[in-house]
This record gives C-alpha cells, structure tokens and sequence, in this order.
C-alpha cells in the first residue's frame, strides 16, 4: 500500500494505492490521524487505486470520520473504486460517507 | 473434490498468502472473478479475527486453512488453537443511529456474512473452526 498526501488551502487530499488489510491499515489510519492532528480535518481520500480493502480499512476510514466531524471536518470519498463501492455498499458504510465520482467534485465540495 | 491445507503462523503479514491460496481455490472450483474477490475478503477477515481474538495478537499460534473445491462450491476453513472465541455471537454494527455511537466492532463478521453463502463457527475448548462456503449461484442446477 502506498500513500500520497496533497495539501490544498482548505483541503488534504490523500491517495491510497494498493491494498488496504490488517497488515497495512495501521500505516492508512496513522497517515490519516497526522492530517488530523496538523489541524487539517477537512480530507479527501482518493480511492480510484484501491484494488483490496478488508474491514481493517474500513474501520480506520470511520474512526478518522468520527474524529473529523467532532472539529466540524468531514471525510469525503472520491473516485472509490468498484471493489471499494461494493465492500463499503456490502458494510453498511455507504450512506454514512458522502462519495463523488471524481478527486476536482470532492475538493470542491468543502 | 479437490482439498488443499496450508498452515501458516497467526501475523498479518501472512494475509496476502492466505487470499492467494483462498482466490486459487475458487477459480479451481469455477467461481466468477467476483465470487472470487468475496471469498479472498470473508477469508481475509476470518483470519484476521482469529489473530486479533482467538490468540490476542500476532506470532501466538498457527491457523490451518483448509479449502474444499467442487464444481460451483468452494468450502473454506479455518482452524486455530487460540481461546473459544465465538464471533456468532457478534451483533452486525447498528447504522441507524448517530455517527458518534457506530460501534466499529463487528464490521468483519458483518463482511464475512454478506459475502458468502454459509458462515459457521465452532469455538471449542482445544480448537475453533470457522468454515465459510460459497456457492456459483449462475450455474443451472
């Protein structure tokens, strides 16, 4: 798994490529809880490259979540990709994260 | 039907070995690219959850995946030597509620019974068995 962070006036953009399980999510939800705690709570995470994601990715994208919208920040997903769409669809997750079909929508959307 | 075990130490970076072996099995049970990608997943939890649950953490114990291919049906098992720990009794996280309460437990057990057709658990005293089984509904019985 790799991570790319961008970082725009108002917005963090964060790429993750590759796959995302128990072995690998403490380094995605580290690199999230960083953006937070650098007082950047308004995330973009890319996830057009995600080609596996367990419930260990899962949780850390709700965790982050959860902790964004306490500082009034929010998690936006952009471009999941159909594994991803389909895995957070089968949790339960996907009326819980606002999701846009492309990176420019989610920025522009904070 | 065609069985094959690996046995491998319980540590997460040993997941990629486990999908892999699981992906291989289900193609050679004829499975489609999805029913495939789901039975890689619901293992990938399985597993996970024994590591994190039965033994409490990594390098505590080795798990015994066993897969099972018929024609249209792939039989996935697993076994460990950790402590009872039945995930049966797991409750699906509650999404109607504030964002705030979503209990992030139990999102892999939620997984593993989305994703496939049977999902079994059979904590014991000596030895738990998850077994999982997926079947290619687009096959004319």
């Amino acid at each position: 798994m790799e991570i790319s962070v961008q970082d725009y006036k108002r917005v963090s953009v964060i790429k993750v490529t590759g796959r995302v399980d128990s072995a690998t999510a403490p380094d995605l939800e580290a690199a999230l809880k960083k953006q937070l705690e650098g007082d950047k709570a308004h995330i973009v995470m890319d996830l057009s490259e995600v080609e596996y994601m367990s419930s260990a990715g899962l949780r850390a994208m709700v965790s982050t979540l959860k902790a964004a919208r306490r500082v009034s920040g929010d998690v936006r997903i952009a471009a999941a990709s159909p594994r991803v769409e389909e895995v957070l669809h089968l949790a339960g997750l996907s009326s819980i994260f606002t999701m846009y079909g492309t990176r420019e929508e989610a920025i522009a959307s904070f | 039907m065609v069985e094959t075990t690996l046995l491998v130490p319980g540590r997460f970076d040993r997941l990629e070995t486990i999908t892999d072996f699981v992906a291989r099995a289900a193609r050679l049970a004829g499975l489609n690219e999805s029913s495939v990608y789901h039975c890689e997943l619901a293992a990938d939890e399985a597993y996970s959850n024994i590591i994190m649950h039965a033994y409490g953490g990594e390098n505590r114990g080795d798990i015994q995946l066993t897969c099972q291919c018929e024609p249209g049906i792939l039989t996935i098992i697993f076994e460990d030597h950790g402590r009872p720990f039945d995930s049966g009794s797991i409750k699906a996280p509650d999404l109607s509620g504030p964002l705030e309460e979503l209990a992030e437990g139990g999102l892999g057990v939620h997984l593993m019974r989305q994703l496939m057709d049977e999902v079994k658990f059979d904590p014991g005293r000596d030895q738990n068995r998850v077994t999982l089984v997926k079947r290619d509904h687009s096959r004319v019985p």
